[in-house]
């Protein structure tokens, strides 16, 4: 059994203007220890996604259909309480701004303990050791002394660090990191990404990685989703998607890269930009964007083809793969 | 060769704009009190501030791509806007095609405003949400030459549109209309209105999506070859600089570490800092993180370290380091280096 389950999962937001389809159809699983990455360009559903895991899409947005399975159990159907002994502690989310974690009027110390003790029954003085201990296993400097500073007393790399020994102090057995290093320096980020890496494999933590850098995910995680107007277009192994992606658009994205062209020669770019979610194109979302576009790609929805962690989403895909 | 490089090579005689010794300090506001320090005995009054560039020495060739990298803090914006006559430096010059530029008036600097533009990294607030895509980029031309014609005025919208790829038939629009990446072509092309020699571009593409930036990337390549544009091209990604840069400069704690051709600076960095940074690229064949670490954290630029700047966290330092500032020297190959481990022939 797989240790999280996504399943069909459609998120909506009615808004004045019409409707929003946030997620269609998504679906993927995770397991034990696992590390997947989900990329996709601004706005393509990956937040969502990862607040819909955990049942906190924002008003006015719902799920309206599919389910969550968390160590098979359906996470809709359990109580409130059921709830908290999941979210915040088998299942934590790391953000792109610590302060969305970190509350700015207490200390370090205090929110760590006030956290340990809302999920186990600990003394404060046990508490406070345990949250030392995860201080320093991120390798923050005299983790005694940090311990009772405030958050605007670290650095924003320090900072991220606190989160994630937080994300880290009740052993969870997922994580969920959303672009946890975009709004730090290169080498803060290599730095903040190694760690999480380490932490994952040495714990055995699963990892959902979202991230609109394919270095990154090709750095840290085993297998990627690549997503496009609210909807999964490719999954597979990282390393496959990166050397031969499959579907036009994870081509198209990869290409674009400088690194994938000679310097000072043109990019390979994608011509227009991604459909707004309140009105995305019939047929295959990329259609408007496609190189391969054939008539049919402009009605029909492409099914998936391939195996469950290896699938692509394109109605040339065989073509494709039968002229290479 | 590669087209850098023969970039390189041409503009190598002809220099664009000069930089020396430049610095700028941003005092910091606080009271009386928090002033005076007890010091040898007497009160003193002590001003604080935050040195954001520090002694920056560079040129940069007609026709090249010059950019500047380095890390959120390190000083590239306020570089960008004392290059720009934005604001003044505290010490220094700034001379373009030869002239003094920074210590001009308002007025007298107008003929060089018109020849230097600057494109910003958030296309929603440089942009005037109330005026229309028309509106926005005559006014440049207006002001520049108010004598132009109507007709000439509205030929020359719609070639720059059509220049920068978007359709001249919506320059009754405003804005909020367009999406980050077309806002950001029409704050091109509202910089390429009066016909500039030199644009400087501080980030001009962080803040949109990789399918994005390769456009407008390729938009700003090809404006160069065809108006023989030169850039002073600011950003923290790397792997863009090492596509577009015909000559790149990195930047710690508002001084240059570093300058150096493109593909030279990549092959083969030599100062300890641009080493680090440079492995600290996420690339697309590692399997897993592999950079070199740095000691410690980047220090504020309110107290700067004593001697080179970049001390506090290098592996090579050594006593010298810790008290005499290394100068920009040229190490051989046309690389300028500031760095004494690399001076002294104990670093590579
Ligand atoms: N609270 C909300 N109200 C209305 N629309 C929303 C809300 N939250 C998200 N959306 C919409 O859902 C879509 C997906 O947003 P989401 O934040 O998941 O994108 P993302 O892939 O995480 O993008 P980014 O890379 O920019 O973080 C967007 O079109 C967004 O406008
Ligand atoms: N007007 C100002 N008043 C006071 N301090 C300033 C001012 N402008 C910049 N600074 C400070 O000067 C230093 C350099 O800032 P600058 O914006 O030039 O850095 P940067 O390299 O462009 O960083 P980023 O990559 O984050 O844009 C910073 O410490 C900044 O806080
Ligand atoms: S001068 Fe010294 S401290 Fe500075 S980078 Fe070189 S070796 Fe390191
Ligand atoms: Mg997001
Ligand atoms: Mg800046």
């Amino acid at each position: 059994m797989a240790l999280l389950e996504v399943k069909n999962l459609e998120v909506k937001f009615p808004l004045r203007q019409g409707e929003l389809t946030a997620l269609r159809d998504v679906s993927f699983s995770l397991d034990r220890g696992e590390r997947l990455g989900i990329v996709g360009e601004s706005g393509a559903g990956k937040s969502v996604a990862a607040f819909a895991i955990l049942n906190l899409v924002s008003r006015p947005g719902y799920i309206s259909g599919g389910k969550i399975l968390f160590e098979g159990r359906d996470l809709a159907g359990l109580s409130r309480s059921e709830l908290r002994t999941i979210r915040g502690n088998r299942i934590n989310m790391i953000f792109q701004d610590p302060m969305m974690t970190l509350n700015p009027v207490l200390t370090i110390g205090t929110q760590m303990i006030e956290c340990l003790r809302a999920h186990r029954r600990i003394t404060p003085a046990a508490a406070r050791q345990l949250a030392i201990e995860k201080l320093r296993a991120v390798s923050i400097p005299s983790p005694e002394a940090r311990i009772d500073q405030y958050p605007h007393e670290l650095s924003g790399g320090m900072r991220q660090r606190v989160v994630i020994a937080i994300a880290l102090l009740t052993d969870p057995s997922v994580i969920i990191a959303d672009e946890p290093t975009t709004a730090l320096d290169v080498t803060i980020q290599a730095e903040i990404m190694e760690l999480l890496l380490e932490l994952c494999e040495h714990n055995n933590v699963a990892l959902i990685l979202i991230t609109h850098d394919l270095g990154v995910v090709s750095q840290v995680t085993q297998r990627a989703i690549v997503m496009y107007a609210g909807r999964i277009v490719e999954e597979g192994a990282t390393r496959r998607i990166i050397d031969s992606a499959r579907h036009p658009y994870t081509q198209g994205l990869i290409n674009a890269l400088p690194e994938r062209t000679r310097p000072g020669q043109r990019l390979n770019q994608i011509p227009g930009v991604m459909p707004s979610l309140m009105d995305i194109p019939q047929g295959c979302a990329f259609h408007p964007r496609c190189q391969l576009r054939i008539d049919a790609c402009q009605q029909q929805l492409p099914a998936y083809s391939g195996s469950e962690h290896a699938r692509v989403a394109c109605l040339r895909v065989d073509e494709q793969e039968r002229a290479q | 060769m590669s087209s850098q490089a023969v970039a390189a090579e041409k503009s190598a005689a002809e220099e664009l704009l000069r930089v020396e010794g430049l610095s700028r300090e941003f005092p910091l506001t606080s009271g009386l009190l928090e002033q005076l320090r007890f010091e040898g005995g007497k009160l003193v009054r002590r001003q604080e501030s935050v040195r954001a560039v520090n002694g920056v020495d560079l040129q940069v060739r007609r026709g090249e791509a010059l950019c500047v990298v380095g890390e959120s803090g390190c000083g590239k914006s306020t570089l960008a806007r004392v290059v720009m006559g934005l604001i003044r430096p505290t010490a220094g010059s700034v001379r373009f095609e030869g002239t003094r530029i920074d210590n001009l008036s308002a007025e007298k600097l107008l003929p060089f405003r018109r020849k230097m533009q600057m494109i910003f990294q958030n296309p929603y607030a440089s942009l005037n949400p109330r005026m229309t895509v028309k509106q926005t980029l005559e006014e440049p031309v207006r002001f520049h030459s108010p004598g132009i014609g109507r007709a000439a005025l509205g030929d020359k919208v719609n070639d720059v549109m059509r220049s920068v790829g978007v359709d001249p038939g919506w320059n009754e629009r405003f804005p909020h209309e367009f999406s980050g990446g077309q806002r950001q072509r029409i704050s091109i092309a509202r910089a390429l209105m009066t016909d500039p020699e030199f644009i400087v571009a501080d980030e001009p593409i962080s803040a949109l999506d990789v399918s994005i930036q390769a456009q407008v990337l390729n938009l700003l390549m090809e404006a160069q070859e065809q108006r023989g544009l030169t850039y002073l091209f600011i950003t923290h990604d790397l792997s863009v600089v090492e596509h577009f840069g015909t000559r790149v400069a990195v930047m710690y704690l508002g001084a240059l570490c570093e300058l150096a051709i493109t593909g030279q600076l990549f092959s083969r960095p030599r100062h300890p800092y641009t080493q680090a940074l440079l492995s600290a690229i996420p690339r697309l064949d590692q399997e897993r993180p592999s950079h070199m670490k740095l000691m410690g954290e980047v220090p504020t630029p309110i107290n700067l370290p004593s001697g080179c700047f970049f001390h506090p966290r290098c592996v090579h330092a050594q006593d010298r380091c810790r008290h005499e500032l290394p100068k920009l020297f040229d190490s051989g190959d046309g690389t300028l280096v500031a760095c004494h481990a690399v001076q002294e022939g104990r670093l590579d």
